[in-house]
């Protein structure tokens, strides 16, 4: 794996991803706007799942709280436009709060290390979470924000920018992880004194991973508040979303960053597709991701490619 | 006002304490961190309300059937979710923690979506196991209220009696010091887990009846009650018993305060705000060994 663009185009997966890209392309022209806007908002929610395991699969760090930079990014960027602010400059504004919150967070953060951390990102949420309800004034508290503009009013346009956003995301996110800078993060943690001890700077890298993860999370959490017209803390804040993404990225097989956007697809495809059984559907889904995690640990992608090594 | 943030504190803290303390032993005994922790309470309570209601028990027998619930969650928890993953040979020894939490999270959701199926998530409120109120010091408290603190005390202490004075504790002790030497010596450490799942499903148990009787307990509080119970034991130092206590007085007064002096709306932020600095500053916690 020599990195760079050479590795990209010797791996399996991105000829796996694609593929999946070529019939995600194509779909304007078959499917309803009911599934493109469901895609849309699956697309989004596979850039937080891909955000997420650049920090888990590879950092080993686990964020209990990406919702913490979802929620910035996607509240900053609702304020700003609630002052009138254009919507281009609201995304940006959007990414560099989560980037700030993400450093607030990270830098005391990354010195502790695994339920520590965890902890300390998930009581980050809550804090988030009460913040927002305390200043309903500004924020809306609990009803959420409504958006002065809009991504756009057409779902095909809508899906066009999703896709393009998670295909960028995902190839920057991809060629990172296979870069020489995914290969130490993946060696600090696995064993943090080793790496340290070959000369680099652990912490320096974990850092650019927590930024990365922030910056891609808070503009996604951005973007999602725009196509949707609302900022709630039900659908970019509550801890349940944040499980959300954990259990996509989970599912889709960690380390692989493309495995974490195809369980975020599953995943609310699955929800949208087991709405008739009301509430249990969340119960089968999690019921499913607890399965693959029991009996089939590196999610779907390690069942692609241990079929792909088979024939 | 003093003397009722005194004494509604004392039992709400009694409450936190008891919950948190089967979430610590199992931490220090066996290195699992049960994220389905709050659901195994609201399965005790919502247990102890089926029974208490629909067979017109009296509270007592619904406290206990609510408490069988509790050790019959664990165990489920235990054979089916968490064993399989230690046992696994696909899962890399330094992840099976994440895959231990994920997968306690994972259950823990589906039995609280389970429950809210089957009975809603609407509050469950159990009958007091005694009735009546009692002055003290110039505050009227339900009687009910007293009892909880002193159930919860007596079951800690039983707890502490156990540990510390029969056998079977000190192979639970020695197990969470060094379970390689236990090992060694002869001492089967799956028979020593199975010991501790069902002491943790018991205290779970009798808090998750406690809490239904007290504030009620809803099915959509579990991932809440977990939360409590994973921030007090890491504010008191994972693993230390004591600690979790300390914390959970701390974390309990510090809520009732903030709730009668400021408002309920704020009630959980100082206590979280403290959990943040303690974190931070000593990450072992107040009395964390490590």
């Amino acid at each position: 794996m020599s990195g760079g663009i050479r590795g990209l185009l010797r791996s399996r997966e991105i000829w796996i991803a694609l593929a999946a890209a070529a019939v995600l392309v194509s779909l304007p022209w078959v499917a309803s706007a009911y599934i493109l806007g469901v895609l849309t908002i699956a697309y989004y929610f596979g850039v937080f799942a891909m955000s997420w395991d650049l920090l888990f699969g590879f950092a080993n760090e686990v964020n209990f709280g990406p919702t913490f930079l979802i929620g910035s990014g996607a509240y900053a960027a609702g304020l700003l436009n609630a002052h009138g602010v254009p919507v281009w400059l609201c995304l940006l504004g959007g990414s560099a709060a989560a980037l700030l919150g993400g450093v607030v967070l990270a830098v005391p953060a990354l010195r502790l290390s695994g339920p520590y951390f965890g902890l300390a990102t998930l009581v980050a949420v809550l804090l988030l979470q009460q913040a927002i309800i305390i200043f309903a004034g500004a924020t809306g508290g609990e009803i959420g924000l409504t958006m002065n503009d809009i991504l756009s009013a057409d779902a095909i346009t809508n899906y066009w920018y999703a896709l393009g956003f998670m295909g960028v995301s995902g190839l920057i996110l991809f060629t990172l992880s296979r870069s020489a800078v995914g290969l130490i993060l993946q060696a600090s943690g696995q064993d943090r004194i080793g790496a340290s001890a070959l000369g680099f700077n652990v912490t320096k890298h974990k850092l650019a991973a927590f930024c990365i993860s922030a910056v891609f999370s808070g503009l996604a959490g951005a973007m999602l508040v725009f196509y949707l017209g609302t900022a709630s803390v039900g659908t970019v804040v509550d801890v349940a979303v944040g499980v959300q993404v954990i259990i996509a990225a989970v599912l889709g097989g960690r380390r692989t960053i493309i495995g974490a956007a195809i369980g975020a697809i599953f995943l609310v495809l699955a929800g949208e597709a087991l709405r008739p059984l009301g509430q249990l559907s969340t119960f089968v889904v999690s019921g499913i991701a607890l399965l693959v995690i029991l009996f089939f640990v590196d999610g779907l992608m390690g069942l692609l490619r241990r079929r792909r090594e088979e024939t | 006002m003093f003397a009722q943030i005194l004494i509604d504190g004392f039992a709400i803290s009694a409450l936190y304490a008891l919950g948190a303390v089967g979430f610590s032993l199992m931490f220090g005994v066996s290195g699992v961190l049960n994220l389905a922790h709050g659901a195994t309470m609201v399965v005790a309570a919502v247990t102890a309300w089926v029974v208490a209601g629909q067979f017109a028990a009296n509270s007592w027998l619904a406290a206990i059937a609510g408490t069988a619930a509790g050790i019959i969650t664990a165990f489920a928890t235990y054979f089916l979710v968490v064993r399989p993953i230690q046992r696994s040979r696909s899962v890399p020894a330094a992840e099976k923690e994440i895959f231990v939490l994920t997968g306690t999270l994972l259950w823990g959701i589906m039995i609280q979506e389970a429950v809210a199926y089957f009975y809603t998530d609407n509050p469950k409120t159990v009958r007091p196991l005694i009735t009546g109120v009692m002055q003290i010091g110039g505050v009227r408290t339900p009687t009910n209220e007293l009892l909880i603190a002193v159930i919860c005390w007596a079951v800690i202490g039983l707890l502490w009696l156990l540990v510390n004075r029969s056998k079977a504790g000190k192979v639970l002790l020695a197990a969470s010091i060094n379970p390689r030497a236990l090992t060694i010596l002869g001492f089967e450490l799956s028979r020593v887990y199975l010991m501790v799942w069902a002491i943790y499903g018991v205290l779970a148990g009798i808090a998750g009846v406690l809490l239904a009787t007290f504030l009620g307990a809803s099915s959509a509080q579990a991932s809440q009650l977990t939360a409590s119970a994973f921030s007090i034991v890491v504010l008191g130092g994972l693993g230390s018993v004591a600690g979790s206590l300390l914390a959970a007085y701390v974390v309990g007064y510090l809520e009732t305060a903030t709730a009668y002096l400021i408002s309920p709306v704020y009630r959980t932020i100082p206590a979280l705000i403290l959990l943040v600095v303690v974190v931070y500053v000593r990450p072992r916690g107040l009395l964390g060994r490590r």
